[in-house]
């Protein structure tokens, strides 16, 4: 058998050849000429809401010639939270990833300035909030763009008739469609009487206190009403302060008039019990709302979106934003950024919103008013302040001022009900405090 | 001319090569390797490199740009949390495999009393919960926990008691999730006792009760010297899985109220995953990899001594 050996000489000479051709080979302008672009984007709850960004991506694909592949990651299971970790970790994966809250500041070193892209479509939308801007710029660097997609205010959404029959407040007549609130009398001392009033008609408020994101941004809110810090801007452990000693109290006389299991609920718990029509007021988005909706009408019908309680501090309400951001390993950012820019062009919003049933929020003030909201129903309205419209609360987030790092500990490791619940449950005040001291100065780790 | 020398010498070489090449190949050590090699390579990626990856991790700072050797471990060791974790670990996993390893014992005695016809359809009804994945079987005992609408206290609001918050107070999270463990693991120990059982030779009761033994003593001095290896290596192997659980905890408590019913797993996801603290997260992990690992070469070691002796 006879092997023919391809010599030293011939092999550098086929390279050369072949380098040769393709160096001169003419350019061709295919149908994917902009390269390839993927992208991790969030799953959204509402069924058919993804539909929207789908059809948005590519109809801007097929425009710029790009390849676009889409992942709609849930967060279910944390499953977002692992890919995100995941692609940190490898340095490779999609180009644009959907990062919520504290991500883009936890993956900060990693992620591509976005300045540009922010800038221009603040200057088109309007300012964003200060919990945007707290959450999504490190320094002068914005690390993603602030998406529509996910973003949530958790307000309450209380039962017209419950708070009318038990409390005697007429939710719809202080938080009017169409037109301004007239919530002045909407303090936290107001919302106690309430909850006392509702819990006694054997329809208590469902707020819940345990580990998951809605018993902390509800516990957050009232927090920063009480203007209770417990770790300041500058990174300081503040928590043994006159403010928070309040808040303690506040929430101490409130949870007597929640649900006895509150402790144990977690984001499923506080829907569950506004659908099984057992509360009177629950802290969510209009996801709730939303699945009273398709289970149980005559539920949804007397739901009522609105803001929080004025506190000594100001009103407060949770915001929970999004980001789209570019990871500094991307292969086609410019393609990306330009797709980020198609994505919060007002129309492209306004179809996302709709697509969402007016679930998603725009961070950009000019983009708070779309008719979706005003026109969801029944009833009608019954979404017209969930978007803020008149700017009457301040939009902020849990463990706020704190440096978003240390913040995100705050946050994930619920320290803040932890804190009510241990006080709650009879441990003095100056012992919850000093635990919770101890445990913020574990979250300074650097 | 020295090329020609180098070829004519190349020749034999070459051929003496493949000979014992194929001796090499035609040896059953060899054969047995190359069969295991993908499961080999399976594990060095799927095992070995994550194992060494999180060692490494775990030396890193927070931001992961700095090797701080061993400082995650001395951060840990003065937290209050991470102490009652491991305290409840501890509870968690003695425990669930404690009355897996009584219930198992228990029930294989009976399943072992059945007559041989019917034996079957029990051994399948009783591995049931063993065989549904924990994920799924877990969320089932979640919503009959659940703290507004649970099934059991629905139940016992019909027999007149007050209703029980499940996973909403400390000691009942605890206990829940114990329980839950119990339920899901006691069929693996039944099965394991049940084999042991059948191997033990019919002999050795019958003069036992010639002796006069009664049923404690044959159980005492025939059957369990007889299952001692069994019992020692199920219950090594369930106290790992069991200080490793995950599934479990999550799904029911989160590891909440409180941070009461977090175990190792459970609090190194909080921490790494959502917290972003990956390195912590890391060490919290392989906190127990010695303790068990010494565990495990004490048990191991009694057993060979044991087999030796035999």
């Amino acid at each position: 058998m006879t092997r023919k050996k391809l010599t030293r000489r011939q092999f550098i000479a086929a390279t050369a050849l072949s380098s040769a051709a393709l160096v001169t080979a003419p350019y061709v302008r295919g149908a994917h000429a902009a390269g390839k672009l993927s992208i991790g984007f969030w799953d959204h709850w509402v069924p058919g809401a993804n539909k929207a960004s789908t059809d948005i991506v590519n109809e801007w694909a097929e425009k710029e010639k790009v390849e676009v592949t889409i992942d709609y990651i849930p967060s279910q299971g944390n499953k977002n939270l692992l890919t995100i970790a995941a692609e940190a970790q490898a340095k490779s994966g999609h180009d644009i990833l959907a990062m919520p809250t504290w991500w883009p500041h936890a993956q900060a070193e990693l992620l591509e300035p976005m300045n540009d892209v922010v800038e221009g479509l603040i200057k088109q939308n309007g300012e964003v909030n200060g919990t945007v801007q707290y959450l999504g710029k490190a320094g002068n660097k914005w690390l993603g763009v602030p998406a529509c997609v996910g973003s949530q205010i958790k307000g309450p959404c209380s039962r017209i008739d419950l708070m009318k029959q038990h409390a005697g407040i007429d939710v719809q007549a202080m938080y009017p469609a169409g037109s301004a609130p007239k919530a002045d009398g909407w303090t936290t001392d107001t919302f106690l009487k309430a909850a006392e009033a509702c819990h006694k008609g054997g329809v208590p408020f469902g707020i819940g206190l345990g580990e998951t994101s809605d018993s902390v941004d509800t516990v957050g809110a009232f927090f920063l009403a009480f203007g209770a810090e417990v770790v300041d801007a500058k990174g300081n452990v503040v928590v043994k302060n006159d403010n928070v000693r309040q808040a303690l109290e506040y929430y101490k006389k409130l949870m007597a008039f929640l649900p006895s299991d509150a402790p144990s609920w977690d984001d499923g718990s506080n829907n569950r019990w506004l659908v099984s029509g057992r509360g009177a007021l629950i802290m969510n988005p209009p996801s709730a709302w939303a699945v009273a909706k398709r289970d149980a009408p005559q539920i949804a019908e007397q739901c009522w979106t609105h803001g929080f309680p004025v506190g000594p501090k100001g009103r407060f309400a949770p915001f929970l934003p999004y980001f789209w951001s570019v990871w500094s390993f991307s292969k086609n950012k410019e393609a990306a950024k330009s797709v980020l820019t198609r994505l919060s062009q007002p129309d492209a919003v306004e179809k996302m919103v709709a697509a969402s049933g007016g679930y998603d929020l725009p961070a950009f003030e000019k983009l708070t008013t779309f008719k979706t909201w005003a026109e969801e129903g029944p009833p009608k309205g019954t979404l017209y302040h969930y978007p803020n419209p008149h700017k009457h609360q301040l939009l902020s987030i849990s463990a706020s001022p704190a440096p978003p790092k240390v913040a995100q500990q705050i946050y994930t490791q619920a320290t803040l009900t932890k804190m009510c619940v241990r006080f709650y449950r009879g441990e003095p005040m100056e012992k919850t405090l000093a635990w919770a001291e101890g445990e913020l100065e574990g979250f300074m780790r650097s | 001319m020295a090329d020609v020398a180098i070829e004519r010498n190349a020749a034999p070489r070459t051929a003496r090569k493949r000979a014992s090449l194929r001796t090499a190949l035609k040896r059953k050590s060899t054969a047995a390797f190359l069969m295991t090699l993908p499961l080999i390579l399976l594990i060095l990626l799927l095992v070995i490199y994550p194992a060494f990856y999180s060692l490494h991790l775990a030396t890193l700072n927070k931001s992961m740009q700095r090797f701080i050797g061993l400082g995650n471990f001395q951060f840990l060791f003065k937290r209050e949390t991470f102490w009652l974790v491991v305290e409840q670990s501890c509870i968690f996993a003695i425990t669930a495999v404690f009355f897996k390893a009584l219930i198992g014992f228990i029930v294989a005695h009976f399943v072992h009393n059945i007559p041989a016809k019917g034996q079957r359809k029990w051994r399948g009804m009783l591995l049931v919960p063993w065989v549904i994945p924990p994920a799924m079987s877990t969320l089932a005992w979640l919503w009959l926990f659940d703290p507004s609408y649970s099934a059991f206290n629905y139940l016992l609001a019909g027999v007149g008691v007050d209703r029980i918050p499940w996973t909403g107070e400390t000691g009942w999270a605890r206990f829940s999730v114990i329980l839950v463990n119990i339920w899901f693991g006691a069929p693996f120990f039944m099965i394991m006792y049940l084999a042991s059982l059948k191997s033990v030779p019919d002999q050795l009761y019958e003069a036992a009760a010639i002796d006069g033994a009664n049923w404690w003593q044959r159980i005492w001095y025939v059957t369990l010297p007889m299952m001692r290896n069994i019992i020692a290596i199920t219950t090594l192997f369930s106290v790992i899985v069991t200080f490793a659980n995950f599934d479990i905890v999550r799904i029911l408590t989160a590891g909440g109220p409180l941070d009461r019913t977090h175990v190792f797993a459970t609090w190194a996801f909080r921490i790494g995953i959502e917290g972003g603290d990956i390195p912590l997260g890391a060490s919290v992990s392989l906190f127990m990899v010695p303790i068990l690992a010494i565990a495990a070469v004490f048990i191991l070691r009694d057993i060979n001594k044991r087999g030796n002796e035999s």
